[in-house]
């Protein structure tokens, strides 16, 4: 029994392979199905997201469990040829395989290190290959686990604290000036791509009311239509900034198009509450003198990123403890799979039945006295039939459970009826409703420091 | 026994505040817990001995149970915001003003009585006073806080401080609740002291510094609430007025401590 994966990943392919090689959900048990039925493959999970599609399985033998999931890639893209997929597939086995699901699972692995959706996907492509009966005993325990240091790694380390978009950044920003976003109102001047994202992400943080300003009238109404907000007149734009308590700017104007003397107006219109606003056009539409405006806050695309600058840094030094946590645990699961093999059993239960023969044998010995060395032969002899005829039974059928599928069963049996130590401390079955359970119980609420979409990937997933 | 337990009480108080401040400069929440629950033992402490004092018939009136009163007040209001907004950053600017009114007790002239006792309206004045500048002394904190970010938000400084400190908005509204709870108590006890002054004095006025300092002070409050409503003097200018104002409200403190201890005042 060997754990192999694989799989490509943002690292080894680019997007337009990637999406190539996703297969739909309708399609997942037939997809599961053929990945099943190559030989050797005793239990498989399908794992993709926008960044990655792998395959996680149990096979008899290492290499012809790569071979046959590489079969399986092939056959079930037709669009992609071998020539084009062999050299983006990257195969691991055993612990390297088990460590990278558990990279991966922790977002150690992700294009933005730290972002939280992966652990979603695997729970879901985990859940998917359990409805489809595709994982057993080892990938059930392997993916929990993964799921377990996922959390351990999230909940232990601050990986996944602070923004690291610049659209982010600005969300978090604002929220030191406004701690009320639903009672708050934005101003989006232009329509530029990362002022939109940043509008989305106020939005989807309870921002209700946007107000939308554009030279071109058809992309204003359009805007207007995705956010659902109210469209100004361009012109009028700065008479109505004191509505306004975040003001996105991102248009492709080559001068200034909000002064001092702007802000000034709309803070004294506001009766001194403040004003945030954000220029993330290059080059500038806001006037840094605006700086000096009092209850006006400025930041422009340079603030921005050296807030998640820092935040990126703090992101590298807390891998590096989530990758020893990684470590560990993997450490853990080794020893788990070890204590399934076979040979391992039946020797450790041997030795258990011949300590205790001889334990209780001097016990007898002692009680009776001196024996004559006839005697005391017959009475080993006893023992030693009693032990070997009660132990034929197990012995055979461990040895040809470890040829057979689910021979874990036994052997994990063997282990506690005999006492023999589970080199693993939980012991559970899995089934499709604990797992939905812990899914929705890790449910992140919407107003914690999540970053629903990363800029750039998240544009190109939506592709997908 | 209960000068012990005071001291306890300030033992407690200042573990409470040292963590708080170290808390300030590190990320775990950890250190504002212990701090929070050192407080809450000594607040409990302090109860008990409050408690004592009144039920067991001390009647007469002095700056030490003043101030040990202005003092539990405050940690009272500092336990509830804390608890409603885990807003443990607090701690570090409260605290430290009612270990200070708490010490001072031990600084100032000893036990005297500055009015007499057995007098309800000097009871009532001294609580209604003592509430009033405990609402001050928040709103003076959220003043000091909202400088503070507001520094920090214009110079770009994102460190550890920026990330503790509460949102703006929040600050100010706290400033401006404060205010609103601390300023008909200073009213009701500027009426009572007038009162009061009239049993043991024989008039109603009488010009000393604390009623002269205690006036200023409600003439400026009542304007920098009047300003909030009427111009907009909130955020930046709120802060600033309110730490002004708190000055004020400290130069009353030590109006009644200079007549009290018998200091000639002109």
């Amino acid at each position: 029994m060997n754990i192999i994966l694989v799989g490509l990943s943002h690292k080894t392919a680019p997007v337009e392979l990637r999406e190539l090689l996703v297969v739909p959900d309708s399609r997942m048990g037939e997809a599961l199905n053929r990945l099943m039925d190559h030989e050797g493959i005793r239990e498989g999970m399908l794992l993709q997201t926008c960044n990655r599609v792998e395959v996680y399985a149990v096979a008899d033998h290492v290499e012809q469990g790569f071979s046959a999931i590489q079969e399986f890639f092939v056959d079930t893209h037709l669009s992609v040829s071998a020539e084009q997929l062999m050299p983006r597939l990257y195969c691991h086995a055993e612990d390297r395989a088990i460590t990278h699901l558990f990279r991966v699972a922790s977002s150690l692995d992700s294009l933005v290190v730290g972002e939280p959706q992966i652990l979603r996907q695997v729970k879901d492509s985990f859940q998917e290959a359990l409805t489809h009966n595709a994982t057993g005993v080892i990938l059930n325990k392997l993916i929990k686990k993964a799921i377990s240091v996922a959390k351990r790694v999230r909940t232990e380390t601050r990986i996944a604290e602070n923004a690291v978009s610049v659209s982010y950044a600005a969300v978090e920003l604002v929220r030191k000036v406004f701690s009320n976003l639903p009672a708050r109102t934005v101003m989006l001047v232009g329509a530029g791509e990362m002022a939109k994202l940043a509008a989305r992400h106020l939005v989807n943080h309870g921002v209700h009311e946007v107000l939308l300003t554009t030279r071109d009238p058809i992309r204003a109404a359009d805007m207007a239509a995705r956010f659902s907000g109210t469209s100004i007149p361009f012109e009028d734009f700065r008479a109505n900034m004191h509505r306004a308590d975040i003001v996105l700017c991102s248009t492709g104007a080559s001068h200034y198009l909000i002064g001092p003397e702007d802000v000034e107006r709309a803070v004294r219109a506001r009766w001194n509450q403040p004003i945030f606003l954000i220029d993330v056009s290059v080059p500038r539409n806001i006037d840094p003198d605006v700086r000096q405006v009092d209850n006006a806050f400025l930041f422009d695309i340079d603030d921005l990123e050296s807030h998640i600058e820092q935040n990126r840094e703090e992101r590298r030094m807390e891998a590096t403890r989530a990758e020893s946590i990684v470590k560990d645990e993997v450490e853990v699961i080794l020893k788990w799979l070890q204590s399934l093999k076979a040979t391992p059993t039946i020797i450790a239960l041997r030795k258990r039945a011949d300590a205790l023969k001889e334990t209780e044998l001097q016990k007898a010995f002692s009680r009776l006295g001196a024996l004559t060395p006839e005697q005391q032969e017959a009475v080993e002899g006893l023992a030693s039939g009693i032990v070997n005829k009660l132990l034929h039974g197990p012995l055979v059928a461990l040895k040809s459970a470890a040829q057979s599928s689910n021979g874990f069963v036994y052997i994990e049996a063997a282990r506690l009826f005999y006492d023999l130590g589970q080199g693993f401390p939980e012991q559970q079955s899995v089934n499709v409703e604990d797992v939905r359970d812990e899914t929705d119980a890790t449910t992140v609420p919407p107003a914690s420091k999540e970053e629903p979409e990363q800029d750039g990937i998240s544009r190109r997933a939506s592709g997908l | 026994m209960t000068v012990a337990f005071l001291q306890l009480t300030l033992g407690l108080y200042f573990i409470g505040i040292l963590l708080s401040l170290i808390y300030l400069l590190r990320r775990s929440d950890v250190l504002a817990r212990v701090a929070l629950a050192a407080t809450c033992i000594g607040f409990a402490i302090h109860s008990v001995v409050l408690a004592v004092q009144v039920f067991s018939g001390e009647v007469g009136v002095t700056f030490h149970k003043a101030l040990s009163f202005f003092s539990w007040s405050l940690i009272l209001v500092f336990l509830l915001v804390v608890i409603l907004q885990r807003l443990y950053v607090l701690g570090a600017f409260i605290l430290p003003i009612a270990f200070l009114s708490l010490v001072s007790t031990a600084v100032l002239p000893a036990e005297t009585p500055v009015l007499q006792p057995m007098l309800r309206a000097v009871w009532v004045h001294v609580t209604l006073s003592m509430l009033g500048a405990v609402g001050f002394a928040v709103a003076f904190v959220a003043g000091v806080m909202y400088l503070m970010q507001e520094r920090l938000l214009k110079s770009k400084q994102f460190n550890v401080l920026f990330f503790k400190l509460p949102p703006l908005d929040f600050l100010d509204t706290l400033n401006q609740r404060s205010m609103l709870l601390g300023f008909p108590f200073l009213t009701l006890g500027i009426l009572t002291g007038a009162i009061s002054a009239q049993l043991t004095l024989g008039s109603y006025v009488n010009w000393n510094p604390e009623q002269l300092w205690a006036l200023v002070t409600w003439v400026f409050y009542f304007v920098v609430l009047m300003g909030r409503v009427t111009v907009g003097w909130r955020a930046k200018k709120a802060a600033y007025l309110t730490i002004v104002g708190f000055a004020g409200v400290l130069l009353t403190f030590l109006g009644v401590v200079l007549k009290g201890s018998g200091i000639p005042v002109s």
